[in-house]
């Protein structure tokens, strides 16, 4: 056994039993026997059913509220006023009461019979069109407006300068500072805070927008007057929502006075107790969470939500369990929403394709709150910029972190003007990527990132058969259907939450590991048990796996793709630990010192003499009475298991017909890095995944939001388009391995590849038809709108 | 397997299959027609059981995913689904194998098209439609007789 420092390192290639092979997921069966039970399927003794009355204007004043009708409604057990009169409303579909009843239709004719008026009030649902003549936001920033920014990945200097001009709205306190260190947020940035002044926040401004600080690196005015060739555009996505197919919800129960059960569909099963306990002033460790499936989060279920508190409240007052699932229209309506981001783009450059300079002017919406820039330029860093963005701040609902958080904005506004540029310089845009690919390497970067991209975009165009298949942008053929290639390259972090991992192993040779996280469909339970079984030397089958409790050792959240960097070290760690426990126990009956042994295929050997050897069951029966119990955590934020900061590239071939502006899908390749990879058919699986949302978000989503009422159009899945079986083309991804990745560590997989496809399906388009298509979703009237206008899309057209 | 509940007449198939026999493969995800989540077999047919009736379902035959293979040993479309790592979150994925294995009862050697109309009524969110590409293809080959 190696000395301390690195006896939890991952096994090297050649002695991996597990990590890095094709497994089928272990909950697989439950999964397709209909056996696997999520919160929807869950039933409690007694449980009744909760409706929800909710707001129908976008705007709006509750006036009055009459719950009387529907209290003496047969089968009602209980009425609960969530936002009583007095109360302001920012978006239609809000909760305002909720009744519970013995079975659904009882609680939905009751919430039917509940009366209330409203003061109407002027709502703003305008995300499209660009704010004009709105003056620069100087006011001290919220604990909003600070979270915004981190979610965003803002550079820590340019958070730094925003503190130090504008100053904070509160007092960061001892809580907020540990919840901080906890997420990884620079000290510099931490200590900024604890000196910026504390400003009183201004009363709400009547203005629907804000208008961040103009952003300049280097020296954009220089640099466009040394470029030969400019290019402008305009691009832009709308609000899209999460959709999952298990809605939100949960069921609630109170055991005791003072002690809270809940079934809750969440991708943060130890992380949400404390918001429970602080809205229901009971202690969080009487918050007891339970989950075994999810159907889809998405970045959408983190909180225990407004609806989650009063499934309590409602709970309690009546008695029983109550179940509230969200239905389909709240779904989209209320939780779950992807900012909006458009923006005014213009790019110089060299004849020779040398990026000089990049100037946007971006806005968009993620709601009330508002919402923050996408990064700009993405990925490609052109070293003189001018970038300003103003958010709206609409009554479309709030927004939630949708996989990789304003990435995809951001990708597609850049790799969009990036594509507009190379057409302009007549270059092939891989050509116009690799020929400017030392700009993507992170000024941080020690892993060579330049590199990967250039082998991601080479091993890309391979499987696409690029060289042969490009052709110059509207040169797609010369019937009605034409061709086209597109392509983009995105990025994000990872690295691994906090995570903790209890092992026993007993002395009839079982072993029994739990930990507080969740499996989200990422294939997480497969992979703890992979590590697992890697370190113990035994098959998945051997080791009995228990997530899904907040009563187990704590996980992170699953956000942010840190899931598999924080399971897999704490899972290495514990592993580690109670295998070298089990060694030292032997040692003696092996005539060996306990690093010289080694847990192999089932059974405990010597090292150099494989032939002295005992079962892994003798070696725990010489345990006697005593099981091996370990609880490891990792070492988050300094762990030196995992690491952070991955690469993709994605190409989109296309056809489109330009007489009815249908879009077809051909082929899709992505070409992803992920560091050390634990399953490679559950990490497959993923990529794939991230592809086909991509297909949808860019040809079919959008939330619809009606002008004239505030209220969302399409609230169903009949107007609100997925994509579908058929609608995918030929996908083909290939991961990134061996050296140079797998010493990294695994890194999440959740949020990169979900970013670069609507930017190369785009892209492609633009490439197939000789125009841009500005706006996604790029649904037929928006292709022959650009096609029927002289330069493409323009914004007032679409 | 009888089932017997008295039921409110507007009380759907997929509402009486989950809530009063404890039947919750079958998923409520759009619950007007359109996802099929709640895809089952009525009398041999696929049905969205959340637009049909639990009344207009008496005495006919229903399998539910639940249904689907023997004791202890997975359908081959259930077992080319786990082999083809054909789910993520696995919500939609009951649906699915209700609809596959219709349309194989149909259409032993599926077309291109007939497999485009045959799963072209479910949705799913996750994207395991690659998985599921596969999947069709291995129980195409595995399920004949089944």
């Amino acid at each position: 056994m190696a000395d301390e420092t690195n006896k939890y390192s991952w096994p090297a290639a050649g002695e991996r039993s597990w990590i890095g092979k094709r497994i089928s997921r272990v909950d697989g069966p439950a999964k397709v026997t209909g056996a696997a039970k999520y919160t929807y399927d869950t039933h409690r003794p007694g449980m009744l059913y909760g409706r929800v009355v909710r707001c129908p204007h976008a705007h709006a004043k509750i006036v009055s509220i009459d719950t009387s009708a529907a209290e003496k409604m047969p089968g009602v057990v209980a009425v609960h006023v969530v936002q009583g009169p007095g109360s302001e409303i920012h978006w239609a579909g809000d909760d305002l009461v909720v009744v519970a009843a013995v079975d659904e239709n009882a609680a939905g004719d009751a919430a039917r019979a509940v009366k209330i008026e409203y003061e109407v009030l002027p709502h703003f649902v305008d995300d499209f069109h660009q704010p004009q003549n709105v003056a620069e936001d100087t006011s001290p920033l919220s604990r909003n407006d600070l979270v915004t920014l981190l979610i965003n990945q803002m550079p820590a200097p340019q958070i730094i300068e925003r503190i130090q001009k504008r100053g904070v709205s509160f007092k960061a306190d001892q809580g907020m500072i540990d919840q901080l260190k906890q997420n990884n947020v620079p000290e510099s940035v931490i200590s900024a805070l604890q000196a910026a002044p504390v400003k009183e926040a201004p009363a709400q401004a009547s203005s629907h927008y804000r208008k961040e600080a103009e952003l300049t690196t280097g020296d954009p005015d220089a640099a466009f007057k040394e470029s030969e060739v400019v290019s402008e555009g305009e691009y832009g996505c709308p609000v899209i929502t999460h959709c999952c197919m298990e809605s939100h919800g949960s069921i609630a129960e109170w055991p005791a006075e003072d002690q809270l059960f809940v079934h809750l569909s969440t991708q943060n099963v130890s992380g949400v107790s404390g918001e429970y306990a602080q809205a229901l002033k009971i202690k969080a460790a009487d918050v007891h969470v339970h989950q075994d499936h999810i159907g889809g989060g998405f970045g959408s279920k983190f909180g225990a939500d407004r609806w989650g508190i009063y499934t309590a409240q409602v709970s309690k007052k009546a008695g029983k369990p109550v179940r509230v699932m969200l239905e389909r229209a709240p779904e989209l309506e209320v939780a779950g929403a992807r900012p909006s981001a458009f923006a005014k783009v213009k790019v110089g450059a060299k004849k020779d394709g040398t990026l000089l300079a990049w100037q946007s002017e971006s806005w968009g919406t993620g709601g009330p709150g508002g919402g923050g820039a996408p990064p700009m330029p993405y990925v490609v860093r052109i070293p003189n910029q001018r970038r300003q963005h103003t958010a709206a701040l609409t009554n479309i609902g709030p927004a939630r972190a949708w996989r990789a958080p304003n990435h995809p904005q951001g990708c597609l506004i850049t790799m969009s003007a990036l594509d507009d540029m190379a057409a302009k310089l007549n270059m092939d845009p891989v050509d116009l990527l690799l020929k400017n690919i030392a700009l993507t390497a992170p000024p941080e970067d020690k892993t060579g990132r330049a590199n990967t991209y250039h082998d991601e975009l080479l091993i890309g165009s391979d499987l696409m058969g690029w060289k042969k298949k490009w052709h110059p942008r509207g040169q797609g053929g010369s019937g009605p259907v034409k061709s086209g290639l597109g392509v983009a390259i995105h990025t994000w972090g990872g690295r691994g939450h906090q995570s903790t991992c209890s092992v026993a192993i007993r002395p009839d040779g079982s072993v029994e590991m739990k930990m507080g996280t969740q499996d989200l469909g990422t294939g997480t339970r497969t992979a703890i048990l992979m590590i697992a079984a890697d370190t113990l030397g035994l098959t998945i089958e051997q080791i009995n796996l228990k997530i899904g409790d907040n009563q187990y050792p704590p996980s992170g959240g699953s956000g942010g793709s840190t899931t598999i960097g924080g399971v897999s070290s704490s899972t290495r760690r514990a592993a580690v630990d109670a295998r070298d426990q089990l060694l030292a126990k032997v040692a003696d009956a092996l005539k060996a010192k306990p690093e010289e042994l080694e847990a192999v295929k089932g059974t405990i050997r010597v090292k150099s003499a494989p032939t002295r050897s005992m079962s892994w069951k003798d070696a725990c029966a010489r345990l006697g009475t005593q099981p091996i119990e370990v609880t490891d955590k990792n070492l988050v934020p300094n762990e030196p298991l995992i690491s952070s900061g991955v690469g993709g590239a994605v190409m989109a071939d296309v056809s489109v017909d330009v007489e009815t502006g249908i879009v077809k899908m051909n082929k899709m390749v992505c070409v992803q890095d992920c560091g050390l990879v634990i399953n490679l058919k559950t990490a497959e699986s993923q990529v794939y995944g991230a592809m086909i949302m991509g297909i949808a978000t860019t040809l079919y989503e959008e939330k619809v939001m009606d002008p004239t009422t505030g209220t969302m159009l399409n609230p169903n899945m009949d107007f609100y388009r997925l994509a579908g079986y058929s609608d995918i083309g030929e996908l083909v991804v290939h991961m990134m391995t061996g050296k140079g990745y797998d010493e990294r560590g695994p890194i999440g997989l959740g949020e990169p590849p979900t970013v670069g496809p609507m930017a190369a399906i785009a892209n492609a388009v633009a490439n197939a038809i000789g125009m841009r298509v500005p706006f996604m979703p790029i649904t037929p009237d928006r292709v022959v709108a650009a096609l029927s206008s002289n330069q493409g899309g323009s914004h007032a057209g679409i | 397997k009888k089932l017997n509940a008295q039921l409110e007449p507007r009380v759907t198939l997929l509402d009486a299959l989950r809530d009063q026999f404890e039947l919750t493969g079958a998923k409520r995800v759009c619950d007007r027609g359109t996802c099929g989540a709640c895809t089952v077999l009525l009398d041999g047919k696929a049905v969205y059981s959340c637009s049909v009736l639990a009344i207009d379902a008496q005495s006919a035959q229903i399998i539910t995913v639940e249904g689907l293979g023997a004791a202890g040993k997975l359908h081959p479309v259930q077992q080319a689904f786990v082999d083809n790592d054909a789910q993520q979150c696995g919500f939609c994925t009951p649906g699915f194998v209700v609809a596959m294995k219709a349309l194989l009862d149909r259409h032993p050697n599926p077309t291109p098209e007939q497999i485009k109309h045959g799963l072209g009524g479910n949705f799913c969110r996750c994207g395991t439609y690659a998985g599921m590409r596969a999947a069709m293809a291995q129980a195409a080959k595995t399920t004949k007789g089944a």
